[in-house]
């Protein structure tokens, strides 16, 4: 789980700057971590120091002129480059106050931009596709500068690595409609180019961003279709000349309009990116949210509402997004958390997701004193609007954290329907709001209980054990009022199905867009006939149990150790314990009618071959039995050594 | 090498229970009383970690078909011998019998006021006895039927008995006598048509329902008023043979021939529906032989039957998690001990219910490595086997250190022999005149240098005999301080001669000056009865085992518990022990290292040294689960206090023998079973 933590602004914009231009050429890192380079469109350079939220130096051109490309910190001598009037190098330092008097250089072509890298030379890169380091640049800075681009061609985006000390630029250039990729290295010197395709009539790529791992380049392309695709580009490529590279569909994006005008991607860490510019649900609309996804499982993990209108650029330095909206620079810290296996299944303690709407909800429920009757109404509405959007998810959770926390603090206070509304959504998970089925059984809310255990994918096992106690001791007469819905349970079908894949509570499955119609288990609440008058939670619970006991059989051998699912013996303890205790229930119960029988079947082919297994059993058991037998008589004298 | 020892491994301790044959639950007690078919009476005190607190030995002349609990402490049994007794439960023996004149009594049920007894006698009579604080009485006879009566129940309003003959149930008016309600009895199915459906058991509900179960395999349920059936449930192919309705009539259990204990529960068949059916609900399958009797407690079912065992069975819906009762028990073998050893000649006595032999264990000439089996150059011998006389079985017995003398109770009779034995020559001699004060004894102990013995008698007190070649003198009677007439069911005298303790049921320990003749002490009453002791040849400190699994340490010198005492209960060696459920029966030193104390239960033995450091006991304790498969470098320091073998089982007897021998008495279930008829239900493989 990604999250967004509370931002600040580190500084204004200059007055006057349209949408379009945000006022910004470029964020690029400085001396360290907490250090950052904010080139303004205008014609200033100015240090911060992010943590202080404080500038610690300010360059600016001279009237008339413009800083045309993003100053750098050149990291072998702790000199600032920038670029002034596309052809004007500077080179200054800190000490440096006056910045007409520092170090020029004309360049005889205009350049896009100078990219620094921690260890090595900065390259420079010329419009026109050529590209220099700067010492070599220096020597002779009028040196003529091939054109690498055709005509018209323009650069749209561009970003270098390192690579085994060698340092790589990879820029993309877009001619009308169409976009090129191109991967120069440098000594030798090679340039490999690519066509990436167009995606139709008016969709364009609107945002790069592109990382270095394992001796390949994965870019990662948003089209303002709302489509994010990953390509790879290999450093090594076997085949000369102009290749077509193949994009693999990553995310699509839910765009209300069909069409993104503006917005910006940056590549995360752990296979998570930040999206600004394109709201996380198609729901919330067109406004301008800052959002951070899993690319493996394209799921929103945070966002942010920015007021005042964002849609990039979006740098990301050290832990820390920079992204503009309004008159502000705003820095949000985020932190990505390592996919695990225990967050992928949905194991790992979640803490709280963002989200204001929600917030906002909860701030007004933590009040004391807020009724449930007011609750109800608050929620309803809420609960009430288009179920599918991954927003709604991180909201629900979060709802129903805050509700927790409120029902904990006030014995009091228990919105039963509203909670069993959460959980009937299916979109609650147990690692999302823990506590949620314990508050159910506390409350001896077998309802909500058996709603949980319907609709959560991942209870663990202290937490079943807790149930089984809980049904087990339970009165019969509690029980009489507890209606069970026992079609709606689709989690728990038995062999045949198993479960699908949930990602930290969510479904990939509802983000897919033809699938908005599906649902987990279709809301029953109004339709009172189906309902049946006479059941009970322990079938449910069996079916529980069984499912536990078919899945875990199945895979008795591939159980990974630490994995904290129940072992069988638990498991078959556990249906053991249900079954001695209710069995007459059971068998009572109409409901459990074909459960009993489904898992007599499953049993009896088990013993079956548990039969075989056992005559298997027999004849190895007598090897041991032959060194046994020989020696004890009546009487016998035995040496022994006691620990 | 310390931890190292030879072992005797003795299994041929013929030791056989008798099968159980009724039983009855005392609730206000939680006792459990039950007649096994030898005529013995045990009393399991369930709050007391079940421990079987009381056996009253059986007689051959008795033989008992029913057990009736009057009020907390009065037990009641009729048998087919005619009889009926009542026992005295501090004495442990018969307080008075009487015959009912009905022939054979096949059945006893007492009414729920406690005023009345009715007997179900071979010639078809129901006795009445009133019940009167020190005797029962014949009152009247209801009308007397065709049939022997089997199987008796009251009404808890007390106005009406049903009593299950052959092929009928009546159902009989107290106050007139007369049979108001007749019920026939289906046989069984065709092909068992010729035989009579035997009625064994029969339970008058509050609600005038009879359920009754009977020898066609059915459980059935009538209306009394009506004499309709409600309900039949075939449960067996063979018989019911015993029944137990829950003290709230929600649940019955039924035991069958087969071995199984089937219950049936009370429930409404839908939700919210006031109306109930009696479902049969669980079965357990504890049993081998016929299960002859079941009751059922608040938190388990208990059964017994002619497979000799008592199960405890937990119900897990009405137990608390993790608590003892949530474990389930099976009772083999008696809480104390049946053989005594004497140590420097090697011999074993073996007490049976109507003899006693006496063993000399085997030898060998070599030596070896653990792990090793030694030949057995000198095999054990039988030197005598002592026939009892009179029909009362053997209470308990003892054997002198020395080897030279063999002492035995029964209820009515203490034998005291001396014993010669010169090469193979062996000569026994009875002691003709033992002091008048002799009667009965329940517990016998020689002194460590066999020249006194110390009688705990059925009067609560203890009498010292001198012993000599001449002649027996009674020297002294010890008398609790505290007054108290309960039963002294252990004795432990001091290596020195100096001190003797006794511990009676009533969980008082006793320590007495044997040289100034006067009480020294009592140890602090602890709500747990001993089930073994042992004083301290060197330290004279008294060890002390509960019936809760409880070891303390007390120092008779100074009268208080001794550190290690402390520190035993602080590290918890029960947490160690606690995964089994017998009691320790026995504790003793060993002769060439007495810092090292041996107790053992039917499961394990363990030797403690009292000179190491108790440090750590858990942790050495889970270290030692594989031992075998540590090399000698990994294996935990071999200074550790505890050392435990579980290496034998069952347990009957352990004891440490001079210069690193042991041993070890074993009674292999399977032996049991081999003597066990048939079962009627064989379980076939793969079942």
């Amino acid at each position: 789980m990604a999250e967004l933590y509370e931002g600040f602004t580190l500084c204004g914009l200059a007055a006057g700057q349209s949408r379009e231009n945000s006022g910004l050429l470029g964020i690029e890192p400085g001396r360290d971590t907490d250090h950052v380079i904010v080139t303004g469109a205008g014609r200033t350079v100015t240090v911060y120091k992010v943590s202080d939220q404080k500038p610690l130096g300010s360059w600016a051109a001279k009237q008339g002129q413009a800083v045309t490309c993003p100053a750098v910190l050149h990291g072998q001598t702790g000199e600032y480059v920038a670029v002034h009037d596309s052809k004007v190098l500077r080179i200054w330092r800190d000490e440096d106050i006056n910045f007409e008097k520092v170090f020029k250089a004309t360049l005889s072509a205009a350049v896009s931009r100078i990219h620094a890298l921690p260890s090595s030379e900065p390259l420079v890169l010329f419009q026109r596709g050529a590209v220099r380091q700067l010492d070599a640049l220096l020597a002779a800075p009028q040196q003529a500068v091939e054109e690498v681009l055709s005509e018209e061609e323009v650069i749209r985006w561009s970003s270098c690595f390192l690579e085994a000390e060698q340092p790589l630029l990879l820029f993309s250039t877009e001619k009308s409609g169409e976009c090129f990729l191109y991967l120069q290295k440098l000594s030798p010197n090679v340039l490999h180019k690519y066509n990436i395709g167009s995606e139709g009539k008016g969709v364009c790529p609107i945002g790069f961003t592109a990382t270095l791992e394992d001796k390949c380049i994965t870019l990662m392309c948003l089209y303002s279709n709302g489509c994010v695709y990953k390509l790879l580009v290999s450093l090594h490529p076997s085949v000369e000349g102009e290749q077509h590279l193949p994009k693999s569909l990553l995310m699509k994006l839910p765009v209300s309009e069909g069409v993104l005008h503006r917005a910006a991607i940056a590549c995360l860490e752990e296979g998570h990116i930040a999206i600004v510019g394109a709201p996380p649900s198609a729901s919330t609309g067109d406004r301008d949210f800052l959002c951070i996804w899993k690319t493996n499982f394209p799921t929103p993990q945070a966002s942010k509402e920015l007021p005042g209108g964002a849609d990039g650029p979006l740098w990301c330095n050290a832990g820390k997004l920079y992204v503009t909206h309004g008159k502000v620079l705003t820095v949000l810290p985020y932190r990505c958390e390592k996919s695990s296996l225990a967050a992928a299944l949905g194991k790992l303690k979640q803490t709280s997701t963002q989200g204001d709407v929600y917030k906002a909800f909860c701030l007004y429920w933590g009040c004391v004193g807020v009724s449930r009757e007011e609750v109800e109404e608050v929620l309803e509405p809420f609960l009430s609007c288009s179920p599918v959007s991954p927003q709604f998810q991180l909201g629900l959770a979060h709802i129903a954290v805050e509700l927790l926390k409120r029902c904990q603090a006030d014995p009091g206070f228990y919105p039963q329907s509203v909670l069993a509304r959460l959980a009937q959504t299916g979109r609650l998970s147990h690692s999302s709001c823990p506590g949620f089925l314990m508050l159910a059984l506390e409350k001896h809310d077998y309802f909500l209980a058996q709603l949980c255990l319907q609709h959560f994918p991942d209870i663990p096992e202290a937490v079943i054990c807790a149930c089984l106690k809980a049904f087990l001791s339970v009165a019969d007469a509690d029980l009489a009022q507890v209606s069970v819905d026992l079609e709606g349970v689709s989690l728990v079908d038995g062999p045949g199905q198993s479960l699908e894949v949930v990602q930290n509570g969510f479904s990939p499955v509802l983000l897919e867009e033809d699938s908005c119609d599906v649902q987990l288990t279709p809301p029953k609440l109004d339709q009172s006939s189906s309902w049946t008058d006479m059941s009970l939670t322990c079938p449910l619970f069996l079916q529980y149990l069984q499912y536990l006991y078919v899945r875990s059989s199945g895979d008795v051998y591939t159980q990974l150790p630490g994995l904290r699912a129940p072992t069988m013996t638990q498991i078959m303890d556990w249906v053991s314990l249900l079954l001695d205790a209710h069995f007459a229930v059971l068998v009572m119960a109409p409901e459990a009618k074909g459960l009993l029988a489904q898992l007599h079947r499953f049993v009896r082919s088990q013993v079956r071959l548990y039969s075989e297994l056992g005559k298997i059993q027999g004849t190895l058991q007598e090897l041991g039995k032959i060194k046994k037998e020989q020696e004890i008589g009546l009487y016998s004298i035995e040496v022994i050594e006691l620990f | 090498m310390m931890g190292e020892f030879k072992v005797h491994r003795v299994r041929f301790f013929d030791y056989m229970p008798s099968g159980i044959r009724c039983m009855a639950f005392n609730r206000k007690a939680d006792r459990l009383a039950l007649a096994r078919l030898n005529g013995s009476v045990e009393i399991f005190n369930f709050s007391n970690n079940y421990f079987q607190e009381k056996v009253i030995p059986g007689s051959d002349s008795r033989s008992i078909e029913a057990i009736c609990w009057v009020g907390c402490d009065r037990l009641f049994t009729a048998g087919l011998n005619r009889e009926v007794v009542e026992y005295d439960l501090e004495r442990l023996c018969p307080k008075y019998t009487l015959d009912a004149f009905g022939g054979p009594i096949w059945t006893a049920a007492c009414n729920s006021a406690e005023t009345h007894f009715a007997f179900g006698c071979e010639d078809g009579s129901v006795k009445l006895f009133e019940i009167l604080p020190d005797k029962i009485q014949f009152e009247r006879n209801l009308d007397r039927q065709k049939g022997r009566i089997l199987s008796l129940s009251w009404h808890k309003s007390g106005t009406l008995i049903a009593a299950g003959s052959l092929d009928v149930i009546r159902v009989f008016d107290v106050k007139s006598g007369h049979s108001v309600q007749r019920i026939l009895v289906d046989r069984g199915p065709a092909g068992t048509r010729n035989k009579d459906c035997v009625v064994w058991n029969v339970a008058f509900l509050s609600d005038y329902t009879i359920v009754s179960g009977d020898s066609a395999g059915k459980v059935q349920l009538w209306d009394a008023n009506k004499g309709t059936l409600i309900k039949t449930h075939l449960v067996s192919k063979w018989d019911v043979l015993s029944l137990s309705v829950s003290e709230n009539e929600d649940s019955i259990v039924a035991g069958t021939s087969e071995g199984t204990v089937i219950q049936f529960q009370l429930l409404s068949p839908t939700i919210g529906d006031a109306e109930t059916q009696w479902i049969r609900t669980r079965t357990f399958k504890h049993h081998t032989h016929d299960v002859r009797a079941v009751t059922e407690t608040k938190t388990s079912v208990v059964s017994g039957g002619l497979d000799t065992q008592l199960v405890i069975c937990p119900l897990m819906d009405k137990v608390e998690v993790k608590s003892s009762e949530s474990v389930l028990r099976k009772v083999i073998f008696p809480h104390r001990s049946l053989v005594s050893c004497a140590k420097k000649p090697s011999l074993l006595l073996f007490q049976f219910p109507d003899q006693l032999e006496l063993w000399r264990l085997g030898g060998t000439d070599t030596v070896g490595k653990p792990g090793e089996s030694l030949p057995v150059t000198r095999k054990p011998e039988k030197l005598l086997q002592l026939k009892r006389k009179g029909d009362d079985h053997i209470c308990c017995s003892t054997i002198s250190e020395c080897g030279h003398w063999i002492a035995y109770s029964t209820v009515s009779s203490i034998r005291l022999y001396q014993i010669q034995c010169d090469n193979n020559n062996i000569s026994i001699s009875k002691v003709s005149k033992l002091p008048k004060v002799l009667r009965s004894a329940h517990q016998l102990q020689f002194s460590a240098d066999s020249s006194k013995l110390f009688v705990a008698s059925e009067q609560a007190t203890i009498h010292v005999i001198s012993l000599s070649r001449s002649e027996c003198k009674h020297v002294h009677t010890f008398k609790p301080k505290s007054g108290s007439s309960a039963p002294v069911h252990l004795l432990a005298a001091s290596a020195d001669g100096q001190w003797l303790t006794s511990a009676n049921r009533h969980c008082e320990i006793n320590v007495y000056n044997l040289k100034k003749l006067k009480h020294h002490c009592m140890v602090p009453v602890y709500n747990s009865l001993p089930s073994a002791m042992a004083i301290h040849p060197e330290t004279n400190n008294l060890l002390m085992a509960h019936a809760d699994q409880q070891v303390f340490e007390f120092s008779i010198v100074d009268k208080q518990y001794t550190d290690w005492s402390r520190k035993l209960q602080k590290e918890g060696l029960h947490r160690c022990r606690s995964k089994w459920h017998t009691p320790i029966t026995h504790i003793t030193f060993n002769p060439s290292a007495p810092s090292q104390v041996m107790l053992h239960d039917t499961h394990m033995f363990c030797i403690i040294d009292q000179s190491l450091p108790l440090v750590d006991l858990k942790a050495q304790f889970y270290s030692r689960l594989t031992p075998k498969d540590m090399s000698e470098t990994d294996r935990p320091s071999k200074n550790n206090a505890f050392k435990m073998c579980k290496k034998y089982q069952p347990l009957l007897h352990v004891n440490l023998l001079e210069d690193d021998w042991l041993v070890v008495v074993e009674r292999p279930l399977i032996d049991i079973h081999s003597q066990l008829p048939a079962p009627v239900r064989q379980k076939k493989f793969g079942t």
